[in-house]
């Protein structure tokens, strides 16, 4: 591991605190990942998690209630928690950009796709009206939009909701950033696009050697997208990794229910499995690990103390004592007799 | 070389077509009112071809001439002659101008004023919003028109002055409304996405918000227009208005009034009249734009 990565965040925590200060809601707690260039990263977890938190931390575009309590966020070697605001809104767009939950209304009614489209490089290329047409044309070919040069003047109401969004992917793109967090892209739409828009972000993300977070809940389209993965649970990555390893042998007992609650064609189970009790409130978490009291796999130890990150030895990283050195073994151990 | 339209674009063009049928073919659109302000502005651009006489001389000699069917009226003088002889006709015409001068400047300057410092302080939150909204809150709380007459009464009457004056009492209604709307608008999706995208607050307000919110502040600028016009009237009729021998149709009815008693009605009738149709007409056009143009907004 010479190479420096491109995005590091390293034990980087946001808490929401209460006007009075009596309560800290822990909504992003000591998380610390790693991308490279040009990799995908996936953060599942469930609702409430801290998912978009993390994206909007790293955008450093949290809500007036929330601040970042500590950690770093290293980006091409700089440290952007401490960046001034004015030097941030150069990175927003220009090299971190994000697609929202909800493309299909992120166009304003009002503009031109071009004009939308050639914003980001007027902003911050300081392009002219004009150049940025050309631009803005070339991108919306570049996200397969046929007949681009009529496209570019019309507006966002004469668009179906599958074109809409590609518009908003060239939005992402159009100055060329490292980074594109996309936070569920894909919830609104209905499946045949959503595959359609999922091919597409893969293509851009080869053509453009751009690395990819991709915030989801749907573990399918980790699978299919991701090279690495990040399970969130209560604010903590509770499991980091190759993909691959993690749908194979999960370490957590959080991803393993997880991965145990998608519904396969091939099930006879009259029922859908789910994971028993509610994610904690993380304005009290519990003393131990907040996985605790819904984890089928408990002891005493995980209800007293919250488990540090345990490193694997295949480059995963899990958030739980049975991940401990020498507990896996003797768990083997008892498990072999 | 033969350029084939795709059949895509061609059904586009013709959709596009469509969607432009002529404003006054839509429903319920208010035809006679706004025919009626349409003449009205005719008429005070005209003005000068249009009256019959100077508004401002007269002569003793044919004072209180009634009108044209009344006995004793000419046809020289339609409408009669007021209390220095001055034809009322040609009064009631330049009335016309004074009216839509003052009541679409002010109500511009209410506009501009209110719908900046709605979206400042909606946008921005924080102090910005309670100051703007305490100071509204304020100005709410005078009577308009107690308001408008003390800040007459200080910077003295003239027409740029009451101008001035009406815009600055009644820009708060504007940014009430306006401070709302912009409070809805900095949710939306295209408006996060612009911030993600890095532009600047001032480029949002004034790119993303600004542009969302100019149909609001039009229907509210035609629901004003009356309110100002009958402001304007009564500044005028009270003395503190538009100042005299202007030919102000508040300050015909003021000028007008003691002859009522002796039966020189047709002074105060006719301008009241003049303010009563361009004052309902004005209204019935903002209703039926606030009705147009709100679910639309929605819908978008």
């Amino acid at each position: 591991m010479s190479q420096e990565p491109l995005l590091s965040l390293e034990h980087l925590s946001a808490h929401y605190v209460s006007q009075q200060g009596t309560r800290v809601v822990r909504a992003v707690d000591d998380v610390t990942i790693r991308l490279g260039a040009g990799e995908t990263l996936g953060i599942v977890g469930e609702s409430g998690s801290g998912k978009s938190t993390l994206a909007l931390t790293i955008m450093r575009l949290l809500p007036p209630a929330a601040r970042i309590v500590g950690g770093r966020i290293m980006f091409e070697g700089k440290n952007l928690v401490d960046k001034p605001e004015a030097e941030m809104r150069e990175v927003r767009g220009k090299r971190i950009a994000m697609i929202l939950q909800d493309p299909m209304a992120s166009l304003n009614p009002l503009f031109t796709i071009g004009n939308q489209v050639g914003e980001p490089l007027r902003v911050h290329e300081g392009a002219t009206r004009a150049n940025a047409w050309q631009r803005a044309i070339a991108l919306l070919k570049s996200v397969r939009i046929a007949s681009p040069q009529t496209r570019v003047a019309q507006y966002p109401h004469e668009m179906s909701g599958g074109m809409r969004q590609r518009i908003v992917g060239a939005i992402g793109i159009s100055c060329e950033p490292r980074l594109l967090i996309a936070d569920e892209p894909t919830t609104s739409l209905d499946l045949t696009i959503q595959a359609q828009y999922l091919n597409l972000l893969r293509e851009l993300q080869r053509e453009h050697g751009l690395a990819l977070i991709f915030i989801t809940h749907n573990l399918g389209i980790v699978a299919k997208m991701c090279d690495q993965l990040a399970v969130m649970y209560a604010g903590r990555v509770v499991e980091k990794g190759p993909v691959a390893r993690i749908f194979n042998a999960p370490a957590h007992p959080y991803t393993k229910a997880l991965l145990g609650s998608i519904p396969r064609m091939s099930d006879n189970r009259r029922q859908l499995t789910a994971i028993d009790g509610q994610p904690p409130d993380l304005s009290s978490l519990p003393a131990g690990c907040s996985f605790a009291p819904r984890c089928p796999a408990a002891f005493a130890r995980c209800r007293a103390e919250a488990p540090p990150e345990f490193a694997l030895d295949d480059g995963r990283t899990a958030r739980c004592w049975l991940a401990a050195p020498g507990v896996a073994q003797s768990l083997d151990a008892q498990a072999a007799k | 070389m033969t350029v084939i339209t795709p059949p895509e674009t061609a059904t586009l063009a013709a959709a596009t077509a469509s969607r432009s049928t002529a404003f006054w073919r839509l429903k319920g659109f208010p035809l006679i009112p706004v025919t009626i302000l349409l003449f009205i502005a005719f008429v005070a651009v005209f003005a000068d071809v249009l009256a019959p006489y100077d508004p401002q001389i007269g002569s003793l000699a044919r004072r209180f001439k009634p009108p044209v069917w009344q006995e004793g009226g000419s046809w020289a003088y339609l409408l009669g002659t007021d209390h220095v002889g001055r034809d009322v006709l040609s009064r009631l015409i330049f009335g016309a101008r004074v009216s839509m001068i003052v009541g679409l400047t002010a109500v511009l300057v209410a506009g501009v004023i209110g719908t900046l410092l709605g979206i400042l302080s909606g946008y921005l939150g924080g102090w910005a919003d309670q100051v703007v909204m305490r100071v509204t809150d304020t100005w709410l709380a005078l009577p308009a028109l107690t308001f408008a007459i003390f800040l007459a009464a200080i910077v003295g009457p003239s027409e740029l002055n009451i101008i001035l004056i009406l815009g600055l009492v009644y820009w708060t209604r504007y940014a009430r409304v306006i401070r709302g709307e912009v409070l809805s608008l900095k949710q939306r999706e295209f408006v996060r996405l612009a911030i993600v995208a890095g532009c600047s607050k001032r480029v949002i307000m004034w790119r993303h918000i600004l542009p969302n919110v100019i149909n609001s502040a039009i229907v509210l600028a035609t629901l004003m227009l009356g309110v100002v016009i009958v402001t304007e009237a009564s500044l005028s009729f009270l003395g503190v208005g538009v100042p005299p021998p202007k030919p102000a149709w508040g300050l015909m009815m003021a000028d007008g009034k003691k002859g009522l008693m002796v039966g020189y009605w047709w002074l105060t009738v006719f301008p009241g009249i003049c303010i009563m149709l361009m004052v309902l007409s004005a209204n019935l056009l903002g209703d039926w734009l606030r009705v147009k143009l709100d679910p639309q907004l929605r819908q978008l």
